[in-house]
């Protein structure tokens, strides 16, 4: 016996399951990540003084550490990914699969750019050996910034497997395809979402 | 019968499909929401008897201090136990080990894992879970936790010794099974997520047609209201568990104070870091979790006390408004774990106003579930032998909790044994009689068979003794300054000599607690093959679970065309119905009452 609603929405709550599925799980996102948070702030009232001192240079403000030019073209590449997300969904209703095909190409390359400019930030971390180790508020910066990659590299292999093998799909099942990149999609939207809260909290506050 | 809803056009070809799986995909990596829900139980069931046989080690050590363990002692190595006398290291190995078995890996899955798994699809009329793959990855999650957390104990120097609660920054310079521990949590807190948005969403949207949210049974609320739990408290701690690894790997200091000195030597990280901190984030799980541990055998009590009362379930809505206020203020308590932390006086006042606000909805619970049974004329099966004794018993945890949530009585009674008898009066005469009790009540409908009522009594009325005889000397001790965590039970201090004597009484008693254990076991074992066939609703209960005919039900798909609900979930004995039960999914006949009457 086939299971109910997983393509067309219940009548009395209005979607189908795996949209009410994606959203619960968002919501657990959000105390895990509201748990973090939750201790960036517990560990940034207790210091004496944020971000403090480290390796005997007095630093008043987080953006004397972190790269801030950066992490805006971050921010810009992630909202920008989060655009050709919606496109991609809306290409798909619209009936357009080759520019389903170009929008989330597109989401997937953005996702890498993330990754990279990430990477490069790191890098310059380490190299002069501002490591997790070292002091607190590294440590909740390295913690919340990786957590917060490894969702990125989660979203970009779900993405990546639509656009390439899991787009067979759209032949057979194109209302259940559609399906499947709004819930992508709204996965998407809220790694975006992390990340507008974690650019000022760590990096501008 | 009721063959109202229309089933799916694809019934007839997947029901031929199906029954060529080959043996791994239908009882090993199952999707089908039944064989995982009886994975699970076997599982927790193993879990619980060995987190039993740590605790049944450690009595001995409480019972005859120091004293060599005869025969099953010689057993083990010599860094555990020498010559059969219990290492300190090793008796903290075994409390830690023996809570979070307990705990994560023996009730959650049971009254979660198994019996939400099996139940609640039927009681709601679907035809499995709403994601069925999930459904088995969450299995196979919890496994891997499992076993990382069996293994750990062979690792060197041995399993987790900060206590089942890991507080910092004891946990964070410890051996490496606390890392194992760590990341069994997380395989743990991840199986129960997606535990939990299976559930929700099954509740939510596979409603068979005509069971609106006040119609379902209180057994799938208590269910929904855990999964809500697992949901949205869980997370924090796998927050804490990602900080706590990185404390232990990477060497950062989310959890260690400046200027920390280990034994004598001032330790060697950045520091700025505080303990509080994941007491914070540990208790915001852990609050919670004990009522992820007490709903679901709610649940199970209320199905089995209105079916063996013959009547509904007394003030059924407000018992459901009470178990969701009672899901909420579950977040908002946390800190009442916390009052000899030193977190100030304006915190403690806040978390002993809503500890005590807490209280008011599991008396409300409790207090109709009593009511229910007035005037009903009660059938004394098993299944009910072991409802009844879950009400008193679940009475004097909740009671006892009353002094540990005000910070003026918590500070004296905090970490004694009176602490350890309150918590495990709510869990073990609690929360485990119930789920034995939804053993005895639903394994007809599992396996087609009853299982041994003789059996049953007797494992009943030894489990209810014997775990008296454990847990209430405990209040006794702690009353008396007795802490919890003393390697020799209290013996070198002065002040416990007049309640000393308790150990011994205690640790037989939990032997004795074993041994009655084993007619369940042979009964379980003995009736899954031997027991006497069981009629498709076999106590003659109103819940759909009992119309998924025969027993037990299909294999994908529980029912042969899905039901359709026309009443509330407990309308025994009503007047206008020929039998004392009337089934959710039978229809209104009123053209042929007369003749029946």
């Amino acid at each position: 016996m086939q299971i109910p609603y997983t393509v067309a929405p219940r009548p009395d709550t209005g979607v189908y399951n795996a949209k009410i599925g994606v959203w619960l799980f968002l919501a657990s996102e959000v105390m895990l990540f509201g748990g973090l948070f939750s201790a960036y702030i517990f560990l940034r009232v207790g210091a004496p003084a944020w971000p403090g001192e480290i390796h005997g240079v007095m630093y008043a403000r987080a953006s004397e550490i972190l790269n801030v030019p950066l992490a805006t073209l971050n921010t810009m590449i992630l909202i920008g990914s989060s655009v050709t997300m919606v496109m991609s969904w809306a290409s798909l209703a619209m009936d357009r699969f080759d520019r389903y095909k170009l929008y989330m190409g597109a989401t997937i390359l953005l996702g890498f750019a993330f990754l990279v400019v990430k990477a490069f930030e790191y890098g310059t971390k380490f190299e002069h050996g501002l490591l997790p180790a070292e002091h607190n508020f590294l440590a909740i910066y390295f913690v919340l910034t990786g957590l917060h990659g490894l969702h990125v590299i989660g979203g970009i292999i779900v993405n990546a497997y639509f656009w390439g093998p899991g787009a067979k799909m759209w032949k057979t099942n194109p209302k259940q395809f559609t399906n499947r990149i709004e819930i992508a999609g709204l996965y998407w939207h809220f790694v975006d979402l992390v990340w507008i809260f974690l650019f000022p909290t760590i990096y501008l506050l | 019968m009721a063959e109202h809803a229309t089933a799916p056009e694809s019934h007839d070809g997947e029901e031929g499909h199906h029954h060529d799986l080959p043996f791994w995909r239908k009882y090993i990596f199952s999707t089908d929401h039944k064989v995982i829900g009886i994975q699970y139980g076997i599982t927790s069931l193993f879990f619980l008897l060995f987190g039993f046989s740590l605790v049944m080690l450690m009595r001995w050590q409480l019972a005859y201090p120091g004293e060599a363990l005869p025969i099953i002692g010689s057993l083990f190595s010599d860094e555990t136990m020498p010559g059969g006398v219990m290492l300190p290291e090793f008796y903290n190995q075994l409390g830690a080990m023996h809570g979070t078995i307990m705990v994560f890996l023996g009730i959650v899955p049971l009254a979660v894992g198994a019996f939400g798994n099996y139940i609640v699809p039927l009681q709601i009329g679907a035809p499995d879970m709403a994601f069925p793959k999930l459904n088995m990855a969450s299995y196979w999650v919890f496994v891997m936790g499992g076993l990382v957390m069996l293994g750990s104990f062979f690792v060197p120097a041995g399993a987790a010794k900060a206590g089942w609660t890991s507080y910092a920054p004891l946990s964070v310079i410890e051996t490496m099974g606390q890392t194992m521990w760590l990341l069994g949590m997380v395989f743990l807190i991840t199986s129960s997520l997606l535990g939990a948005v299976n559930f929700l969403t099954t509740i939510i949207q596979l409603r068979a047609d005509g069971m609106t949210f006040m119609r379902m049974p209180f057994f799938v609320w208590a269910q929904f209201v855990t999964s809500f739990l697992l949901l949205l408290a869980f997370p924090p701690l796998e927050a804490a568990s990602v900080l706590q690894l990185s404390d232990r790997l990477l060497d950062t200091s989310f959890f260690l104070p400046s200027g920390l000195v280990v034994s004598g030597e001032a330790l060697d990280v950045a520091g700025g870091g505080s303990p509080l901190l994941w007491q914070h984030l540990f208790w915001f799980l852990a609050h919670p979790e004990v009522y992820v541990l007490i709903l679901p055998a709610m649940g199970i009590v209320a199905e089995i006390i209105a079916n063996n009362t013959r009547k509904p379930l007394w003030g059924y809505k407000v018992m459901v408004y009470a178990l969701l206020f009672l899901g909420f203020m579950s977040f908002i308590v946390w800190a009442h774990h916390m009052f000899i932390t030193g977190m100030g006086q304006v915190m403690s006042t806040f978390f002993q106003t809503t500890t005590m606000i807490i209280s008011i909805p599991s008396v409300i619970i409790l207090t109709a579930l009593f009511i229910s049974l007035w005037g009903g004329s009660i059938r004394f099966t098993t299944p009910m032998l072991f409802a009844l004794g879950f009400l008193p018993m679940f009475g004097i945890g909740g009671l006892t909790g009353l002094p540990l949530g005000l910070a003026p009585t918590d500070i004296p009674l905090h970490d004694t044994y009176y602490v350890i008898g309150h918590f495990h009066y709510v869990v073990a005469p609690g929360t485990i009689l119930a789920l034995m009790g939804g053993i005895y009540y639903w394994f007809p409908k599992m396996t087609g068979r009853t299982m041994n009522d003789a059996l049953g009594k007797i494992h009943f009325w030894g489990t209810l003794i014997s775990m008296n005889l454990i847990f209430f000397p405990m209040f006794i001790q702690g009353l008396a300054g007795v802490s919890r965590r003393l390697y020799d039970g209290g013996e070198v201090y002065a002040h416990a000599q007049g309640v000393i004597h308790y150990n011994e009484v205690m640790s037989i008693a939990a032997w004795v607690l074993f041994l009655f254990q084993i007619p369940f076991i042979v009964n379980l074992i003995m009736s899954m093959w031997k027991g006497k066939p069981a009629e498709d609703n076999h106590w003659e209960a109103t819940t759909l679970e009992w119309a998924a005919a025969p027993s037990p039900p299909v294999g994908h798909g529980n029912f042969k065309t899905l039901p359709r609900v026309y009443r509330a979930p407990y309308e025994y004995s009503h007047p206008d119905f020929h039998d004392d039960f009337w089934p959710q999914h039978t229809p209104p006949e009123p053209a042929r009452q007369p003749a029946s009457v």
